[in-house]
């Protein structure tokens, strides 16, 4: 019972860094979506491994956090670099590429 | 014991909705430490007490302390807006939620271990044994995923010269 709240909960989570991703344009702002979101994913994995009581749930953990730190450090040196190129930190100013 | 799990689900739910909300990254970022250590009691309360402390070390320790570096680095941006950051006013929020946290702690020592979850043998011989059993090829993938991290975070963290950038 717990544990099926837990993955609506994280499900919830999910939606709202999916909705700051989307909404956001600074790009501070979508890191932090990012962070949200895989913080909802590993809150999936442990429900997961508290439902079945394995401990795999934890060890996906371990390796999102560690896929997180990694991924932070990079994008942080990003967004130092294009605050010290661009002045800014909006997302659509970064339109170089003509994406 | 499972009202624990309901609070603490309201606790990261709204933290989280003002992380996204939030115009100032500061504000934003201490949202987002409360949402954390929130989430952190919830891995307690589903069992997983390895990876609760985890949260909040890693998470909540190092994690937004690069974050909170980085936003403090952001040139005359940060200098500008700091006394309007570091007003009383803008630690109620996290604050009033971080207690409501600290509550549920202080129940859950003088109420003893209780975990509304049943913890079975396997879970508690730790993770130990089968991550560097089963497991050992995602470690030695997360080693050759964290070197890359650390050289791309060194070279795109210096700081560019003028020259340079004008070429």
């Amino acid at each position: 019972m717990l544990t099926t709240h837990a993955l609506v909960l994280a499900i919830m989570l999910f939606c709202i860094g999916l909705v700051g991703l989307l909404s956001r344009r600074n790009i501070l702002y979508m890191l932090l979506s990012l962070e949200i979101m895989l913080n909802a994913a590993s809150l999936a994995f442990i429900a997961g491994g508290a439902r079945w009581g394995q401990v795999d749930g934890e060890i996906m953990f371990l390796f999102i956090l560690t896929l997180a730190a990694a991924e932070v450090s990079v994008a942080l040196g990003i967004v130092l670099q294009l605050s010290y190129r661009f002045q800014t930190l909006d997302a659509d100013a970064f339109s170089e590429m003509k994406g | 014991m499972e009202v624990l799990f309901y609070i603490a689900a309201a606790v990261t739910l709204l933290a989280t909705v003002r992380v996204i909300t939030h115009v100032h990254a500061v504000h934003a970022l201490l949202y987002l430490v409360v949402a954390l250590i929130a989430l952190a009691l919830i891995f307690y309360l589903l069992g997983a007490h390895f990876a609760a402390a985890l949260e909040i070390i890693i998470y909540g320790g190092a994690i937004m302390v690069l974050f909170i570096f980085v936003v403090m680095l952001l040139g005359p941006l940060a200098v500008q807006q700091e006394k309007s950051w570091l007003r009383p006013g803008t630690w109620v929020g996290p604050s009033m939620l971080a207690l409501v946290l600290l509550g549920e702690v202080g129940y859950l020592i003088v109420a003893g271990d209780h975990l509304p979850i049943e913890v079975t043998e396997t879970r508690r011989k730790g993770v130990s044994i089968v991550l560097y059993g089963p497991y050992i090829i995602g470690v030695e993938l997360a080693s050759m995923l964290l070197l890359p991290g650390l050289i791309g975070a060194y070279h795109l963290g210096r700081r560019v010269s003028k020259e340079s950038r004008s070429c």
